[in-house]
């Protein structure tokens, strides 16, 4: 038993759903209590679906459970074979479901519909949604993809694009763009749009370009064993990654790569404003597949300095953990947030790039924050193009992690007139919203009405162990330090203290300390 | 407008039973609303990633602080043995509960998984109180879906806590059902100026303003579903006050009556005190309704709300009920609303989703109440639709919300209005 107050993943059968909503042709009958209809409202109101997820729930109450709550299952699947006319059904069970033990599978077959039924087996009480996605992908494929002739010219299929995937929709198109670029057309996207009858002709395309291992590395795998088909390893998040996919895309096909087209975040990263983003501290959170790429841009493309890597995924928890090595951090493998909370609260980045948990859990430390990873929120379906993959995609990437900092050349003169009374920090980022605050007459309190509540926050974590007192004049010295650094310069000014034995932070001791870390 | 009853009632439409799959919320959703308004209860749902999954989903991420509700997660250790189950029940409390010193009230919430695996959190309530009383009260409910059905929760919540409440012998009102604080404020206000004695909420605000409840006690609900709350109450001694429930100026006025008359104070003197807000509310209702006159109307059954809504749709609003659904019709407490609803509507009671949606597209109303499952499909199909939980969610009872909550209801119309052009 484990307490937890929100969660980064669903149930293994909502990871179902999202491989069926995703479809065409398919419906689930899902063996599920009433109230398990909560889930709809996930795709209807945050993908803003205009159509419901092809579910039927049995929806059985506790008076049911005394009677014949397998008639109620058959009943159920019948009725939506009726109703919806699918190609093909997937059956299985939520979690009280699987208690009462009726074997959806069995008695799905004992119907004899004159469609493929697929059952499923989704342990709810050891794992979670993206297993119960790339399961059902991979059922739903070994089911129906047969051997077929390749095609003449040369394809690919784009597999793991799904209901509720955090910005799939734009990455498929990017992808297919891309990948016309070379020559290569899309034989099918999976489980993204297509049918039963799709997924049956998998087999002809050349080779499996796999977006996102988290809902279909297993189908790629089984597609690779059965149907000799290689599929690509690279996750095209990021220039450097982008091109990486190329040349392995290029390898597998003995087709040239070609010309860049349409990519800025290079020459973006390299112009002179981006220079204050050079060390900037960022903690990286999400799906493994996202935050590795999202380390690899932060680090290499855009010049910030990695303090903390972590997945909520444990299926992905080597490769993040190989990757977090890389970059010189130990990997954080959690799906309880408020872990991640007291993990960034040690760390004082200056900026997180995570999912919708850690926007949050930024908004209350004051630290600035971007997403770059499911679970998803209404806000991460944009009625824009915005893609993660691809050279589109690295353009977006880069905008949308500068954006929650204070532009380059104010984050300059923020430094500049520091003490300025019109313009100093606490004033905010020019180009969000909210109001600014005039400084008060007092520096003590102006810092306290500040947006430097990292300091403020931070401060009885930060000191509590480490016995480490501020002098008063000390403090009041530390506010005049522009928010975005504050917590950086609290942070090593204690542990210099703290390694040279000074138990009480002076004027002195803060500035010896800025000299001890200075680049 | 007309307290009257109409010509011809609903009170003797046959109601069409319905069995077949429900799009609706299990109980365990009340804990969103309720732990806002017990402020130092902390609901811990003993359940599934399901459930902890539902509640995220349904709370949204509005009340993102750390909340005061979280879900103990079974795990498969625990299913295999229920002795191990409540020795980490026992622990999980305990880490809770030093954590959270301020908790004063800790409610055990079954799910359906605890149900059906048959884990007694009675006992457990009982061996947690005893460990942790007098700091902490531990009670327990089920807010299941095999047991009950979205607002079902709350009555099941509130129904737990009477056999707690102290005993009185003082005669005095219970109003019973949770309101935002700022609606029981204005109730409170209006009760106190029409005399009526020793007024008390449950529930109530903190763990230590429990109401007393005894043979002199008369009992008002607030909220339609609270059946199995009032039949607890009534078997503890107190009396009923049969009324509609205080949706619109005439509800409001009703319902006011209705207590006034259990304590036989005069009419005249609650007409005093009620003219002006009443005639504030009519005022205001009459610029709303405008929007809502003459448009149909289609419930799918949610809350329990949709008879007395529909009743003051169509009276004070001039809609048309199409069908009103119900997920349970306690006839006893709905009878003054069923006296008052003009016959016309199909009343239904359960639900077929599949059915109910073709029987929505047949009638095609003007607005449809529904979940949020099936609000933008249906918008998608060119229905105008109301999300249902928002009744529940927003303050809405009494003559000051009277045309907020006709606002509710207009506000979609006047969207798809201003929108006409570049929806097409």
């Amino acid at each position: 038993m484990k307490l937890t107050l929100w969660t980064y993943e669903g149930p293994p059968h909502v990871g179902a759903m999202r491989i069926a909503t995703a479809m065409k042709g398919l419906h689930y009958v899902l063996h599920a209590p009433q109230g398990d209809t909560y889930a709809d409202l996930l795709f209807t109101m945050i993908e803003r679906r205009n159509h419901r997820p092809p579910v039927t729930y049995t929806t059985f109450q506790a008076r049911d459970l005394g009677a014949d709550t397998a008639n109620l299952f058959k009943d159920a699947a019948r009725d939506a074979f009726a109703r919806f006319q699918p190609q093909a059904m997937i059956v299985g069970a939520s979690c009280t479901a699987e208690l009462i033990q009726d074997d959806p599978g069995g008695l799905a077959e004992a119907l004899a519909l004159p469609i493929p039924v697929i059952p499923l087996d989704l342990p709810s009480y050891s794992r979670k949604e993206n297993f119960g996605a790339d399961e059902t992908f991979f059922q739903i494929v070994k089911a129906l993809a047969r051997p077929v002739a390749r095609t003449d010219a040369m394809t690919c299929n784009l597999l793991g694009p799904t209901a509720l995937g955090f910005r799939h929709r734009d990455d498929v198109t990017e992808l297919t763009r891309l990948l016309a670029a070379m020559g290569i057309a899309v034989n099918v996207c999976a489980p993204l749009d297509a049918t039963p009858a799709d997924i049956a002709r998998l087999g002809a395309a050349h080779f499996n370009v796999l977006m996102y291992p988290e809902t279909a590395e297993t189908a790629a795998r089984h597609l690779e064993k059965a149907l000799g088909q290689p599929f690509t390893k690279t996750v095209p998040i990021g220039t450097g990654a982008t091109r990486d996919f190329l040349d392995e895309v290029a390898t597998i096909t003995g087709l040239p790569v070609p010309p860049e087209t349409g990519l800025r975040q290079p020459w973006y990263a390299a112009s002179v404003d981006s220079t204050y983003l050079t060390g900037k501290r960022v903690f990286i959170f999400g799906d493994g597949t996202h935050a590795i790429a999202a380390a690899r841009i932060a680090a290499r493309e855009i010049g910030f300095d990695v303090v903390g890597l972590g997945c909520y995924n444990r299926e992905q928890a080597r490769p993040v953990r190989a990757a977090a090595k890389a970059h010189g951090v130990e990997a954080l493998i959690t799906d309880d947030y408020l872990e991640v909370e007291a993990e960034i609260a040690r760390l004082q980045p200056e900026l997180i790039l995570g999912t919708q948990m850690e926007r949050h859990i930024a908004k209350r430390l004051g630290i600035p924050c971007a997403v770059i990873s499911a679970p998803v929120h209404v806000q991460d379906f944009p009625a824009r193009y915005s893609p993660q993959m691809g050279f589109e995609g690295a353009n977006v990437i880069f905008d949308t992690w500068v954006h929650p900092l204070v532009m380059g050349l104010e984050e300059h003169l923020l430094t500049m007139f520091r003490e300025d009374f019109e313009f100093h920090d606490a004033a905010g980022p020019s180009h969000h919203g909210g109001k600014a605050q005039l400084r008060a007459g007092a520096p003590v309190d102006a810092a306290e009405a500040s947006g430097g509540d990292i300091s403020a926050k931070m401060k009885g974590e930060a000191t509590d162990g480490a016995e480490v007192i501020w002098l008063a004049e000390a403090e009041r010295e530390l506010k005049k330090i522009p928010f975005f650094v504050r917590g950086k310069a609290r942070r090593n000014t204690e542990k210099f203290a703290a390694d040279k034995g000074v138990t009480a932070i002076s004027i002195d001791t803060l500035y010896e300390a800025k000299a001890h870390y200075a680049r | 407008m007309s307290l009257d009853a109409p010509l011809r009632s609903c009170r003797d439409t046959p109601v069409l039973k319905e069995r077949g799959q429900r799009e609706v919320f299990c109980g365990l959703t009340g804990i969103v609303w309720l732990h806002r308004k017990m402020q130092d209860a902390f609901f811990l749902v003993v359940g599934s990633r399901t459930c902890a999954h539902l509640l995220q989903a349904a709370a949204g991420v509005m009340i993102f602080a750390e909340p005061r509700f979280g879900t103990a997660i079974l795990e498969e250790k625990d299913l295999a043995g229920l002795a191990d189950a409540n020795a980490e029940l026992d622990r999980e409390v305990a880490r809770l509960l030093s954590r959270r010193p301020d908790i004063r009230q800790l409610f055990l919430v079954g799910s359906c998984p605890s149900e059906v695996i048959k884990l007694d959190l009675a006992r457990a309530a009982e061996r947690l109180n005893a460990a942790h009383a007098p700091h902490v009260r531990v009670l327990n409910f089920s807010g299941s879906g095999i047991e009950t059905t979205f607002t079902e929760g709350e009555d099941a919540c509130l129904e737990a806590m009477v056999p707690a409440l102290p005993g009185t012998t003082t005669p005095g009102l219970m109003v019973v059902g949770a309101l935002p604080d700022v609606v029981e404020d204005q109730m409170l206000a209006l009760l106190s100026a029409i005399g009526v004695p020793n007024v008390t909420c449950l529930p109530a605000r903190r763990s230590q303003d429990l109401p007393a409840v005894g043979p002199e006690t008369r009992v008002a609900l607030v909220q339609p579903f609270l059946g199995a709350t009032h039949a607890a109450l009534v078997k503890r001694g107190a009396k009923a006050i049969p009324a509609p429930f205080p949706f619109g100026a005439e509800g409001t006025t009703l319902w006011l009556h209705a207590v006034a008359a259990a304590f036989g104070i005069p009419l005249d003197r609650v007409e005093a005190v009620i003219a002006a807000p009443r005639a504030r509310a009519e005022r205001a209702l009459s610029t709303v309704s405008e929007t809502l006159r003459g448009k149909r109307i289609f419930f799918f059954p949610d809350s329990q709300l949709e008879i007395p809504l529909a009743r003051f749709l169509a009276r004070e609003c001039g809609m048309v009920p199409v069908e009103v659904g119900t997920p349970y019709l306690h006839r006893e407490l709905m009878a003054p609303e069923l006296d008052l609803l003009p016959e016309g509507p199909t009343l239904s009671e359960g639900q077929d989703v599949e059915r109910q949606l073709d029987r929505v597209r047949a009638a095609r109303p003007d607005l449809t109440v529904c979940g949020l499952g099936l609000a933008n499909p249906l918008e998608a199909e060119g229905l105008a639709t109301k999300w249902a939980i928002e009744l529940v969610f927003t303050p809405v009872h009494f003559y000051e919300q009277a045309a907020d909550l006709a606002g509710l209801f207009a506000r979609p119309l006047r969207r798809r209005a201003l929108l006409g052009e570049a929806a097409e």
